[in-house]
C-alpha cells in the first residue's frame, strides 16, 4: 500500500519534471539548442500564475467564483509566459543566431537570460515569500487506503493531456512537419518556402506555455513561491529530457517520470539526504548504457 | 633576450606583489581579491582545455573543485590540527610550508581521479549528452561530501586557518599569495605547454574532428582522459588554494553556479584561448568587485537625480542582475568571446617584437 502510494506521489512529482523537460526537448529537437532558461521561465510562470489569480480573485468588481478564476487563470498565465519565452528568443537568441555564433556561445547566452529572470525577480520583487491563493477547493479521495487529492489527479491528467497534445502536433500537422524539418535541415528550409522564424518562435510560444502551466500547477501542489525555485528543477529536468533522449517527445515524458520514480523511492526508503547522489548515480549508469538516451537514435558521424 | 622578457615581466611583477603583501603596503580586501582571482584564473584556464581546446561542454567543473578542496582540507586538518573528528595533530607545524605543496599535489591527484568519472563516459559520448554526464557528476560529488558527515556533511568544514598560522609561525611572509601565484603561473605553464606540444596537438584535434584525429593516429581515448585528468586536477589545486584562503569550505559553494561561472569566464574570453582565461577571470573578478561599490554609488546616483522611488534601494542582488546582462550585451556584440580562438600575440601581433609567447 504505501508502495503505491509512492507511486502515485512519484506520478505527480514526475508530471511537473515531464512538463519542463517537453519544454526542453522541443527547443532542443528544433534548434538543438539547449535552453538553460527554461527552469527560470517555469519560475517565472508561477509568479505570473500568482499575479493573475491575485488580481482576479482580490478585485470584487469581477466576482468571479474560485472555479471562474482557475479557469481564467490557466490560459492567461500560458500566455503571458509564451511571451516572456518569445521575448528572450527575440532579444537574445535570434541576434546570436544570425551573426551566426558557436552553439555553445548562445547557450551561455541562454544561462545568463535565466540568471537574470531569477535574480531579477528577487531584487524586484524582494525575498518575501509568496504563496499562491486556493483556486481549487481540495477534496481527498480515498481508494483503498491510497489519499490522492483532485489536484494530483488533475496534474498527472494535465501531463499526459500536454504530452498527447504535442505528439499530435509535432507529428500529424503542418507546423509540426515544419519543425521536424527544421531540426532535418535548417538550410533547406527557405528554400522550401517555410518561414524559419515563425517556426521557431512557434516552438518558444509552446515550450514556455508548457512551462508556464507546470509553474502554475506546481505552485498550486507546492504554494510558496521563491524565486530560485526554477533552476534546480530545472536543471533536474534537463538531466530528465536527456536520459530520455532529448529531442523526442516521448523521452522527454518518460525521462521526467523516471527521475521523479527514483527520487521518490530513494527518499521513501533512505535518509532524504541520498536523494540527489542515488537518482543521479541511476541516471549516469543510464546513459553509461545507452549514451544517447532511452529514446535517442544513435550519433553517427559522416565521415 | 626577447624570449625571456615575457617571464622577467611575469616574475618581476609576482616579486613585487609578494614584496608588497609583506611589507603591508596592501590591505586585505585587496590580497583576497587578488588570490580569489588567482584561483579564477586557474579554475578557468582548467575549464578552458576541455571546453574549448576539445571542444566538449562539461558543465560540471565545480565538482571536481569541491574534490579538491575537501581533500586539501581534509589533508591540513589531519597534519596540522588536532580535531575532535579527525584526530591529533600529526605533524609538527613547523613542516608547514613543506608539506603544503603535497597537500596542494594530492588534492590535485584526488580530482583527477574523479575526473575519471566524466573521462570514461566521454569515450562513447559527445556533445549534450557528455553535457549531463558532467551536470550529474557535479551532483554526485556534492551530494557525496554532504553525506559524509566526519568531514561536516552539510555544515562545512573550517579549521584551516591553523595551517595558515603555523607557516606564518615559520617565517612572516605572505604564504598564501605565494602558493596561489605558484599554482597559477605552475597550471598555466602546463597548460600552455600541453597544447603546444606535439602530443597535445591531439586536444585540438578531437575539436575539430574527432574521427579524422582516430584515423590520423591520434589515440582519441587516451587523449580524452589526460585532457579530462588534468583539467580536474588543476581545479582541484584551485578547490585546495580556495579552502586554504578563505579557510572554510561548503560543499554548496562547489554546486552548478560555480561551474557555471568558470564555463561565463571560459567563453567570455574565447575557446581555445589560454591567454583570454586569464583575461576573462581578471576582468570578471575585478567586475564582481567593482559592482559591490558600483552599486551604492549607482544607487545614490539615481536617487539624486530622481529615477529611483525614494522607498526602493538597489541592493547586492542587483549584482547578479547587472553581470548576466553585460554578459548577454558582450555576447551580442562579440559571439566569439573578447579574443575569440588566437592568443594574445594573435591580436596582437606587434607584442611579438618584444616578447615570444611559449
Amino acid at each position: 500500500m504505501v508502495i503505491v502510494q509512492h507511486f502515485v506521489n512519484a506520478l505527480q512529482w514526475g508530471s511537473f519534471y515531464a512538463l519542463i523537460a517537453l519544454g526542453y526537448t522541443l527547443v532542443y529537437g528544433v534548434l538543438s539548442l539547449i535552453n538553460f532558461a527554461h527552469g527560470d521561465i517555469f519560475m517565472v510562470g508561477a509568479y505570473i500564475a500568482f499575479f493573475v489569480s491575485t488580481a482576479l480573485l482580490a478585485s470584487d468588481s469581477f466576482g468571479l467564483s474560485h472555479f471562474q478564476a482557475l479557469s481564467l487563470t490557466i490560459p492567461l498565465t500560458m500566455l503571458l509566459t509564451s511571451c516572456v519565452g518569445m521575448t528572450l528568443e527575440r532579444i537574445a537568441y535570434r541576434p546570436l543566431r544570425r551573426k551566426g555564433a558557436h552553439r555553445l556561445y548562445v547557450v551561455i547566452t541562454a544561462l545568463m537570460c535565466g540568471l537574470v529572470l531569477e535574480n531579477g525577480n528577487l531584487a524586484l520583487l524582494g525575498a518575501s515569500r509568496r504563496t499562491l491563493p486556493e483556486m481549487l477547493d481540495k477534496v481527498v479521495y480515498n481508494i483503498g487506503g491510497i489519499a490522492v487529492t483532485n489536484l494530483k489527479i488533475g496534474v498527472i491528467f494535465t501531463a499526459l493531456l500536454v504530452f498527447v497534445a504535442l505528439q499530435y502536433i509535432v507529428t500529424r500537422t503542418r507546423m509540426g512537419m515544419a519543425m521536424r524539418a527544421v531540426s532535418w535541415d535548417k538550410f533547406a528550409l527557405p528554400l522550401m518556402g517555410i518561414a524559419l522564424d515563425r517556426v521557431i518562435v512557434f516552438t518558444f510560444v509552446m515550450g514556455s506555455g508548457i512551462a508556464g502551466l507546470g509553474g502554475m500547477l506546481f505552485a498550486m501542489s507546492y504554494p510558496v513561491l521563491d524565486p530560485y525555485m526554477g533552476s534546480m528543477v530545472g536543471w533536474k529536468a534537463f538531466i530528465a529530457a536527456v536520459v530520455g533522449g532529448i529531442g523526442d517527445i516521448r523521452g522527454a515524458f518518460l525521462g521526467g517520470f523516471l527521475l521523479a520514480f527514483v527520487e521518490i523511492m530513494v527518499a521513501a526508503f533512505l535518509p532524504s539526504t541520498f536523494r540527489d547522489l542515488f537518482a543521479f548515480t541511476v541516471l549516469l549508469l543510464i546513459m553509461w548504457q545507452r549514451p544517447t538516451g532511452i529514446f535517442g537514435a544513435p550519433q553517427t558521424t559522416k565521415i | 633576450m626577447r624570449r625571456y622578457t615575457l617571464n622577467i615581466i611575469l616574475a618581476l611583477a609576482c616579486i613585487g606583489l609578494v614584496l608588497a603583501a609583506s611589507y603591508d603596503k596592501l590591505d586585505s580586501y585587496v590580497l583576497t581579491v587578488l588570490m580569489s582571482m588567482g584561483i579564477s584564473i586557474i579554475f578557468a584556464s582548467s575549464l578552458n582545455l576541455v571546453n574549448g581546446y576539445m571542444g566538449e561542454f562539461s558543465c560540471g567543473h565545480g565538482g571536481f573543485m569541491c574534490v579538491g578542496a575537501y581533500v586539501g582540507s581534509v589533508l591540513s586538518l589531519i597534519c596540522f590540527s588536532s580535531n575532535k573528528m579527525l584526530g591529533a595533530a600529526l605533524l609538527p607545524p613547523t613542516l608547514a610550508p613543506w608539506v603544503f605543496p603535497f597537500i596542494l599535489l594530492a588534492s590535485g591527484l584526488a580530482a583527477a581521479f574523479f575526473g575519471l568519472l566524466v573521462a570514461l563516459p566521454s569515450f562513447r559520448t559527445r556533445g549534450d549528452y557528455l553535457a549531463i554526464i558532467t551536470i550529474a557528476a557535479n551532483y554526485i560529488i556534492i551530494s557525496l561530501v554532504e553525506n559524509i558527515d566526519i568531514i561536516g556533511g552539510s555544515r562545512g568544514l573550517s579549521g584551516m586557518k591553523r595551517t595558515m598560522n603555523a607557516m606564518r609561525d615559520v617565517a612572516d611572509i605572505p604564504w598564501m599569495l605565494i602558493w596561489v601565484i605558484i599554482g597559477t603561473l605552475v597550471s598555466l605553464m602546463l597548460l600552455r605547454r600541453l597544447v603546444s606540444s606535439t602530443y597535445g596537438k591531439g586536444v585540438p584535434a578531437i575539436a575539430q574532428n574527432e574521427v579524422a584525429a582516430e584515423i590520423m593516429g591520434v589515440n582519441t581515448d587516451r587523449m580524452k582522459i589526460v585532457a579530462f585528468m588534468l583539467s580536474s586536477a588543476l581545479a582541484g589545486v584551485a578547490g585546495a588554494l580556495y579552502a586554504h584562503v578563505f579557510g572554510y569550505v561548503n560543499a554548496q559553494a562547489f554546486n552548478i553556479l560555480k561551474s557555471t561561472e568558470g564555463m561565463v569566464m571560459v567563453y567570455l574570453g574565447g575557446m581555445g584561448s589560454l591567454s583570454g582565461s586569464v583575461l576573462a577571470a581578471i576582468l570578471f573578478t575585478l567586475l564582481v568587485e567593482g559592482l559591490r561599490f558600483g552599486i551604492p554609488a549607482l544607487d545614490s546616483l539615481l536617487h539624486t537625480v530622481n529615477v529611483l522611488p525614494a522607498d526602493f534601494t538597489l541592493s547586492q542582488i542587483w549584482k547578479w542582475v547587472l553581470i548576466p546582462l553585460m554578459l548577454i550585451l558582450l555576447m551580442q556584440f562579440r559571439p566569439e568571446g573578447i579574443m575569440g580562438n588566437r592568443e594574445l600575440s594573435g591580436v596582437f601581433p606587434r607584442l611579438r617584437r618584444w616578447f615570444t609567447f611559449r
